[in-house]
């Protein structure tokens, strides 16, 4: 095991890690989950019951397992970004590969969940704290998803040797990318599966 | 002008400004027969002039987008059109194609000329903006194909730029989504979807990119700002635009007998609708306040600037007012959807397709501007028909409001026509205001044919 550090140093004052362009769509998508979070708070609030009720039967188990693993994931993430400012590209490359396989393991739990939900009979019109579960945590999964692919894109340019210590900002925009697929979860866990 | 091909455009914007005014005459025959009812029965009854004044909206867009891009395609990929003489041929296809069409509007009964067009044995007729007959669907289809063979091979064989990936992009969207107006399902909710995957998909969805890579065209030639800067907001206005507008498009489906979900994901996508457009506001005036050079072309500024904030407040604005489920359960084809409909139009793509005319017709006519003379005057139309677009927005939204609470709100309700009644100022002040819109475009016409001293194209 190397010794590389952790400090993550500072970028132009000023500038976020990462291509710019990632923040106008991080921005985008933080806000399109924003108004679904709301609206689910707006609903929620005229069906405390309902919402109550259906809540008890998510399983919360799978939910909270699947947070620590993407939060894993975005630590091997933060890894491997401080492995390429050191220009060690087949470090990097191996942190996002770990990424990547916990954004694997987080797909297979959510696709037992759905799957026992669907064989229940469950769909988004059997009520609305339903209809807010599935949209939010499928809308969810196909951002998990394509944080996955992003950052294979990222990997195989990494494993071919084309960051290097002064040009690696594709490295932080995937990860930046995928930092946010983490915090949504961070965010979506909670408010769906427990807070009553 | 840098390419000699980029000459066929001019025709099409030519034809484009006149069936534009045949679509205000239309408006204002229309717009009279919500007051006067039998003005001009049995001659032009109101459903065929409603169905004229749209298709002909739709049709000169239509000949502004491809006019648009056979001016643009050259320049972005450096090389001369693939056929120019493919362009020209369809060009006047497509004009008769749909000058026959509209005579068929007017001389026959509809369902007479269903028959004489072999409606029965392909049903395509009747859905609102798509009353085309099959025989001129099939022409538009060709005449699509035909254009984007055309400029996809000039694309193909030339420089790839960001403007025109996107602008290809929106084209061949225009032309897979106006496939579903061939489909006709007897199930009248199947029927609705098929009908809004054209319309919504064409106008809050590829269009849109059109309208940004239009836009962005102009804005480079215009304050010579970097293309690099341009094209990320050119992609950061797509993404928005189509992450929103593709889910937006549940908010149609909230009446039509689908399933209960889609009156949240209807209203929270197209809720953020209006952001895509708010960036091209902001777009255009940060572009134009970054330039790097004075353009002598001040009338296609002001255009691309208008641009913007229209079609921010028509589309955005106006949209978000109704777009919500439980404030379209009121609203809903009531009044407020006109007063949408007319500002939407009018500033996303009427204002688009005139900012492109506007830049590429002088240097069409050899110059790089108008007379500063012919540019006044044409800022004058501009003003003219904003400033009317704008009050007739007001008053068919004034009209809207009253409508929903008399009809709908109110503790005893009033029938459809009584209510009608009642909002009849607004529709006079509406048909006035159409007036003035009228002369605007006169003026705007006008401007083409004001001589004076100009510069020598760059």
């Amino acid at each position: 095991m190397n010794t590389q550090s952790l400090t993550i140093d500072a970028h132009e004052p000023g500038t976020p890690p990462g291509d710019l362009a990632i923040w106008f769509f991080i921005f985008a998508e933080l806000l399109a989950f924003g108004v679904f979070f709301g609206s689910y708070a707006f609903a929620r609030a005229h069906h405390v019951e309902l919402f109550n009720q259906s809540q008890q039967l998510l399983n919360r188990a799978s939910g909270a397992i699947n947070a620590l693993v993407l939060i894993t994931s975005s630590y091997f993430v933060v890894r491997a970004v401080a492995a390429i400012k050191q220009g060690l590209s087949r470090q990097c490359a191996n942190w996002l590969g770990a990424a990547i396989a916990l954004g694997g393991v987080f797909i297979v739990i959510k696709l037992f969940e759905f799957h026992a939900k669907f064989s229940a009979g469950i769909s988004l019109s059997t009520n609305t704290f339903y209809m807010f579960y599935l949209s939010l945590t499928i809308f969810h999964f196909m951002h998990v998803i394509l944080g996955m692919v992003i950052l294979a894109f990222v990997m195989a340019k990494a494993r071919s040797g084309g960051y290097s210590i002064e040009h690696h900002t594709g490295v932080e925009t995937g990860a930046s990318y995928w930092h946010m697929v983490d915090l949504v979860w961070v965010i979506l866990f909670p408010l769906v599966y427990v807070i009553r | 002008m840098q390419y000699k091909s980029q000459a066929v455009a001019k025709p099409y914007f030519i034809a484009a400004i006149g069936l534009f005014v045949g679509q205000i005459l239309f408006g204002l025959i229309m717009g009279l027969q919500y007051v006067v009812g039998d003005f001009l029965f049995p001659a032009i009854p109101f459903n065929v002039a409603r169905m004229v004044h749209t298709n002909l909206l739709i049709v000169w867009l239509l000949f502004g987008f491809m006019g648009a891009a056979y001016y643009m395609i050259p320049e972005e990929s450096e090389s001369e059109l693939f056929s120019p003489k493919l362009a020209l041929t369809m060009f006047w296809i497509f004009l008769v194609a749909g000058a026959l069409t509209i005579v068929g509007y007017l001389t026959v009964p509809y369902a007479a000329l269903a028959k004489m067009t072999f409606n029965d044995l392909w049903p395509t007729m009747g859905r609102e903006f798509l009353e085309q007959p099959l025989i001129t669907k099939l022409g538009i289809v060709v005449v699509a194909l035909a254009f984007l063979f055309n400029i996809s091979m000039t694309i193909l064989k030339g420089r790839k730029t960001s403007i025109s990936l996107v602008l290809l992009l929106g084209l061949w969207g225009l032309a897979v989504f106006f496939l579903f107006s061939f489909y006709n399902p007897s199930n009248l909710v199947l029927d609705k979807y098929f009908w809004w995957w054209t319309v919504h998909l064409w106008v809050e969805g590829v269009w849109e990119l059109i309208l940004g890579s239009l836009l962005a065209f102009v804005l480079i030639k215009v304050t010579g700002v970097d293309r690099e800067i341009i094209e990320k907001w050119l992609y950061m206005i797509i993404a928005m635009t189509l992450i929103t507008g593709i889910i937006g498009t549940g908010h149609h489906y909230y009446w039509i007998g689908t399933p209960e979900y889609w009156q949240w994901f209807g209203s929270v996508f197209s809720a953020l609708e209006p952001i895509p457009f708010f960036m091209m506001t902001v777009f255009a005036f940060n572009m134009v306040n970054r330039r790097r050079r004075e353009h002598p072309n001040k009338a296609a500024t002001l255009w691309a600037l208008g641009t913007g904030v229209m079609a921010f407040l028509g589309a955005g604005v106006w949209g978000f007012l109704h777009t919500l489920a439980p404030v379209n359960f009121f609203t809903h084809g009531t009044q407020i959807t006109a007063a949408h409909g007319h500002m939407a139009f009018y500033g996303a793509y009427v204002m688009v397709v005139l900012t492109i005319i506007s830049y590429a017709m002088p240097m069409l006519r050899g110059r790089a501007a108008n007379s500063a003379k012919a540019q006044v005057m044409e800022m004058w139309a501009f003003w003219i028909m904003t400033v009317s677009i704008v009050f007739i927005t007001l008053f068919l939204t004034a009209a809207g409001i009253l409508q929903v609470w008399l009809q709908r709100v109110s503790t005893t309700p009033m029938g459809f026509m009584a209510t009608q009644d009642q909002v009849a100022l607004f529709y006079w002040l509406r048909e006035i205001t159409g007036v003035m819109f009228l002369v605007g475009l006169v003026v705007y016409i006008a401007s083409f044919f004001v001589a004076g001293e100009t510069k020598e194209a760059a």
